[in-house]
């Protein structure tokens, strides 16, 4: 039990350090690497969730795929004029007070419902199902999903004919 | 130390949300904006793949999955709008684009 406290304390560390840095930084190249570890410190707490195939699809799919299209992007853009002007717009002001409402009642709504969830904590302690992570996951995606499923892929082919056409010169 | 509980993960994940939210409302650069939204989409999936755990249902792990397929979608077009628009107004600074602006 200590070391999965532990790790979930780093992992969180990892996940909020790598956020706060990624929207802070001046050059986009930092926030992209602050967004990775970001976004590594959440696949590890997917691991500990055991969502073991979730894990593989956030590295090889966010850190691998994402990030790179975003860093391809920041080469592509010259971003050096940015980097020079103001970072933050001018109602940040607003935007931080807002958001600190929102934070105040999302705090206030999970100390008051913190004792909902212990219901079904118990059965966090049960012993690993007889299916593996993966085994499981695509019984229940290609049986009761197959219809979102397929028309997810008609989603990925609308952005990749839709971005190829924003991004052409000449159409 | 506590055992880490399901209020532990709710947290950490409002906790990020709230970070992507910073992001997309004060940041001028439109690249940092797209990845607070990406910051915006993990908090989601934490959330569901917390639940999915602790119901032993795997719908939460599905949902996090068409999730993820969504984050790729809306990266891919959105930076193809942004390719678009430095090609036509050479910025990238979100309040230099108010051309519907009275």
């Amino acid at each position: 039990m200590l070391i999965d406290t532990t790790l979930f304390y780093l992992f969180a560390a990892l996940a909020l350090g790598g956020g706060i840095f990624t929207i802070t930084r001046r050059n986009a190249v930092h926030s992209a690497i602050s967004l990775i570890v970001s976004l590594l410190g959440v696949a590890g707490l997917y691991l500990l969730q055991q969502a073991e195939f979730l894990f593989a699809v956030q590295i090889v799919l966010y850190v691998g795929g994402i990030m790179v299209l975003f860093l391809f992007v920041i080469m592509l853009v010259n971003l050096d004029l940015a980097a020079k002007e103001r970072q933050f717009n001018k109602q940040w002001l607003v935007a931080l007070a807002a958001v600190a409402a929102v934070a105040a009642e999302i705090a206030y709504f999970i100390y008051r419902g913190k004792d909902a969830f212990h219901i079904a904590e118990p059965t966090m302690v049960l012993a690993p199902p007889a299916l593996g992570n993966t085994e499981a996951l695509a019984d229940t995606l290609f049986s009761e999903y197959l219809l979102p499923f397929e028309l997810v892929s008609i989603l990925l082919l609308v952005a990749v004919v839709g971005s190829v056409v924003m991004a052409k010169k000449r159409i | 130390m506590h055992p880490i509980t399901t209020v532990h993960y709710l947290a950490l994940s409002a906790a990020l949300l709230l970070i992507g939210t910073v992001g997309v409302l004060t940041r001028r650069n439109i690249v940092i904006i797209l990845m607070s939204i990406e910051l915006i989409l993990n908090a989601v999936n934490i959330n569901l793949i917390t639940f999915s755990r602790i119901w032993h249902n795997m719908d939460g792990q599905i949902f996090a999955i068409f999730v993820i397929t969504d984050a790729v979608a809306e990266a891919a077009v959105g930076l193809g709008i942004l390719i678009a628009l430095f090609r036509n107004k050479e910025t990238v600074l979100a309040d230099e684009i108010d051309l519907l602006k009275w």
